[in-house]
């Protein structure tokens, strides 16, 4: 019995053993140079894999940025600390880094937007927005609330509060995991400094928005008109605010005569 | 030597690791978008499992055997197969790179490719000899290789095929892999 227990033990030892050894001497005799700066901007990145820079995980975005197919400022979470270290490690002038957040167009949380129908089904957005109109959510185009987005992200930022998602800005690292998740398409990434964004993305008619939603853009064009920078333009009859113009002047807010530009 | 050539007819034909035994479907549909790197993953796979069950033979006879110790092949195959798959990759690494990064993580998956191990366990069930394991591990791998190219080839052509919403992607892939194992029972009853 013990005998036997002693032969098991020593043989699958020697057999790993042996296999050790084998690999070993194979992999010296098969050793691949690493580029040196792999390594160095691998150490860099924050090492969440998360994929927002597109790539498959912070492996290959350093792989990229050694081989200069990247821009040093390819990884969103780092940010311009990242860039920076990384740019020295290339031997490059760190690009200015625009700090991003992930953004929920819509505010029509449990009061203020109502139910069409009990929702019973799986507890999921990407199953309930197959459901008939787009989900039980009186307006077709809003915030399901089931937290699909809460699942993706790897930060912990986004939270489902009072049947909608809100991000939380400080913790948002922008990697765009949320962006990709949402089956209504209703986050976007806008610049952290941004104070002004349209919290709906309602493409109905303005009568329509108004009996689904106490705060959805009726496209009204209020915005449109009053904004000094023309930054914002309503397609859709639904507003929207284009960064790159965007003073942060806060008319609009303002001038909104439904308060959904938060 | 006609008994040798029944058992890789019969491995990589009749009884198809893919089609007939389902082992191995993880790469099967994983890299076969492509005839090109379906065919390396097929010479990665005849690579391991030659190997890997001439050297598991080799130690079932000469090890396991004489000591009483059958009941340990599982864990002592799953050794050799790693080690065998670790040094594969490392070979590609090398020589082959533009091979290693198109197979990207389904080389290392060779490792728990059940095709692998199964062969193994096959050989040891039918009481093979070394010759006749290494035979059938290297048919057997033959033909998942055979299996992994023809349905890459179905795939290219897929591609321009109009395929409705809901079965575009792996639904579809999946029919045809049924299909295609209907048209490979054809085989049974040859042997």
């Amino acid at each position: 019995m013990i005998t036997g227990i002693i032969i098991a033990a020593v043989l699958v030892g020697g057999v790993g053993l042996f296999i050790g050894l084998f690999l070993g001497v194979a992999g010296k005799k098969f050793e691949v140079e690493v580029n040196e700066k792999e390594i160095q901007v691998r150490e860099e990145l924050p090492g969440n894999n998360c994929g927002g820079c597109g790539y498959p995980g912070c492996d290959g975005l350093a792989a990229a940025i050694a081989k200069g197919e990247a821009p040093v400022n390819a990884c969103p979470v780092g940010g311009s600390a990242a860039a920076a270290k990384i740019a020295a490690i290339m031997g490059q002038e760190a690009g200015e880094a625009v700090r991003m957040t992930a953004f929920v167009k819509c505010a029509g949380d449990c009061e203020k937007a109502g139910q069409s129908y009990d929702y019973t089904g799986v507890q999921d957005c990407k199953m309930a927005a197959l459901m008939q109109n787009g989900g039980s959510k009186t307006c077709s185009y809003g915030c399901l609330g089931y937290g699909s987005c809460v699942k993706a992200c790897g930060f912990d930022a986004i939270h489902i509060i009072n049947g909608i998602a809100v991000v939380d800005k400080e913790k948002c690292k922008a990697c765009g995991k949320c962006v990709a998740e949402c089956p209504k398409k209703l986050i976007e990434l806008i610049p952290y400094k941004q104070k002004q964004a349209v919290s709906c993305n309602s493409k109905d008619k303005g009568k329509a928005v108004m009996s689904a939603c106490q705060v959805g853009c009726i496209g009204c064009k209020k915005c449109e008109k009053e904004c000094p920078k023309n930054a914002i333009t309503v397609v859709d009859n639904v507003a929207h605010i284009d960064s790159e113009k965007c003073v942060n002047c806060g008319i609009c807010k303002k001038t909104c005569p439904r308060k959904i530009i938060l | 030597m006609k008994e040798l050539l029944i058992i890789a007819v019969g491995a990589a034909v009749v009884n198809n690791v893919v089609l007939s035994q389902f082992l191995g479907l993880c790469p099967f549909f994983g890299v076969s978008k492509k005839i090109e790197t379906a065919a390396g993953m097929g010479g990665a796979v005849i690579f391991v499992i030659t190997l890997s069950s001439l050297v598991t033979s080799l130690i079932y006879q000469f090890l396991l055997t004489p000591l009483n110790m059958e009941y340990m092949q599982t864990i002592v195959f799953i050794l050799v197969i790693a080690a065998l798959v670790q040094f594969v990759e490392m070979f590609l690494k090398k020589s082959m790179p533009a091979l290693y990064e198109s197979l990207g993580v389904y080389l290392p998956l060779i490792t728990t490719n059940c095709a692998v191990l199964g062969v193994a366990v096959i050989n040891v069930q039918k009481s093979y000899n070394v010759l006749q394991g290494t035979v059938n591990g290297f048919a057997t791998a033959l033909g998942f290789t055979i299996s992994i190219v023809l349905m890459a080839g179905l795939r290219e052509k897929m591609e321009y095929n109009d395929v409705p919403k809901y079965f575009q992607g792996f639904p579809m892939v999946l029919l045809t892999a049924g299909l295609m194992a209907i048209a490979f029972f054809g085989f049974s009853g040859i042997i």
